[in-house]
């Protein structure tokens, strides 16, 4: 038997895995693009499997940033990390579950965990959540890169720009607080500025710095902050991305 | 390092740090500073990316046909337009001003 919480978790969680799942698509199209053969593009996709991390990796690597590549996409890992915390008590794994749910946690199965009111439907949204995303953005990480392969020229099909928007729509669910506008918008002109004088990738890592210094000394912050679990400072689980 | 070495490092690291949230104890960030910086860190490194993706090019910074694809993209966002169709329109500007409209 299952109770509306548990249905209502059900039906979050699918209709997250369906949205998030396409835009694996645009990661395996964007992948071979980025000059990586579908081997590689799908290792990333079954073993990294954090969006976000997956498209650094991959637009720094293909700019020739090398280790650079590597660094960006564990610091942007390093949100799942605080995931990981609070979903230790929601999930509580034992076992062999417990390197399965680390890995499936991310943005999107954390936040339609956290998105339900009792700890069975909490548990089913991460599963439900989680799981079906994984399968479901490997399914979509392999379509996309066969059809990247019949594409050529990245250019000319414009994914160059699909690159870019990628991490705009990754940024702006992120962009709801002055401070975090503030951050973006301070550490994109500070990596534009250094593009023309350092190598490929260190641009984006020296931008990080922003981030670090204003989250630690809390410039622009509000005085008075919550203490809530969550993943960041989003609530629902609802049209958001990894 | 070849592009599978950088691969398979990056893989594991990502890996490995979600591994890490399960085992480290939850006081070590579970205050308004660590998160506060984690989610500005987050927010920092996708603005450069933003950047790069847009203007980097050989030496350094070039302006074309991203930059209107860019914007495109970010006011599909604005409306909450779903990320698959905002990417997709970015593609669809870029390739069209570079077809048409002499863009480089």
């Amino acid at each position: 038997m299952q109770t509306d919480a548990v249905r209502r978790a059900w039906r979050e969680g699918v209709s997250v895995v369906v949205a998030t799942s396409a835009y694996g698509l645009s990661f395996g199209a964007l992948s071979i693009a980025s000059g990586l053969d579908l081997w590689q593009t799908m290792v990333l996709s079954l073993v990294m499997f954090s969006g976000g991390s997956q498209f650094a990796f991959i637009g720094v690597v293909a700019a020739g940033g090398g280790i650079a590549g590597v660094a960006s996409a564990a610091m942007l890992g390093l949100r799942n990390a605080l995931y990981g915390m609070s979903m230790r008590r929601v999930v509580q794994p034992r076992g062999a579950l417990l390197p399965v749910a680390a890995h499936v946690t991310i943005d999107e199965s954390t936040a339609v965990a956290l998105a339900q009111d009792e700890p069975r439907a909490q548990r089913t949204g991460f599963w439900v959540t989680g799981v079906g995303i994984w399968i479901g953005w490997n399914l979509a990480t392999l379509a996309g890169a066969l059809l990247g392969d019949l594409l050529g020229d990245p250019r000319q099909w414009g994914l160059d720009a699909a690159a870019a928007a990628a991490f705009v729509g990754l940024l702006w669910p992120r962009l709801k607080a002055r401070q975090a506008v503030a951050v973006a918008a301070v550490s994109a002109v500070l990596a534009a500025a250094l593009l023309p004088v350092l190598p490929a990738g260190m641009p984006v890592i020296v931008a990080a710095v922003v981030g670090v210094v204003v989250g630690v000394t809390n410039w622009l912050g509000p005085r008075h902050e919550s203490t809530l679990p969550g993943p960041g400072p989003r609530g629902s689980g609802k049209g958001q991305h990894s | 390092m070849t592009l599978w070495h950088l691969l398979l490092l990056a893989s594991i690291a990502v890996l490995a740090i979600k591994l890490l949230g399960y085992a480290v104890p939850p006081a070590v960030f579970d205050s308004p500073r660590p998160r506060r910086t984690l989610e500005l860190l987050t927010v920092s490194l996708l603005a450069g990316l933003v950047a790069v993706q847009a203007l980097g090019g050989d030496g350094g910074v070039v302006l074309d046909a991203r930059i209107p694809a860019v914007l495109v993209a970010a006011g599909l966002f604005a409306v909450r337009a779903p990320f698959i169709v905002a990417v997709a329109a970015a593609a669809v500007t870029a390739a069209l001003l570079r077809a048409f409209a002499g863009f480089p």
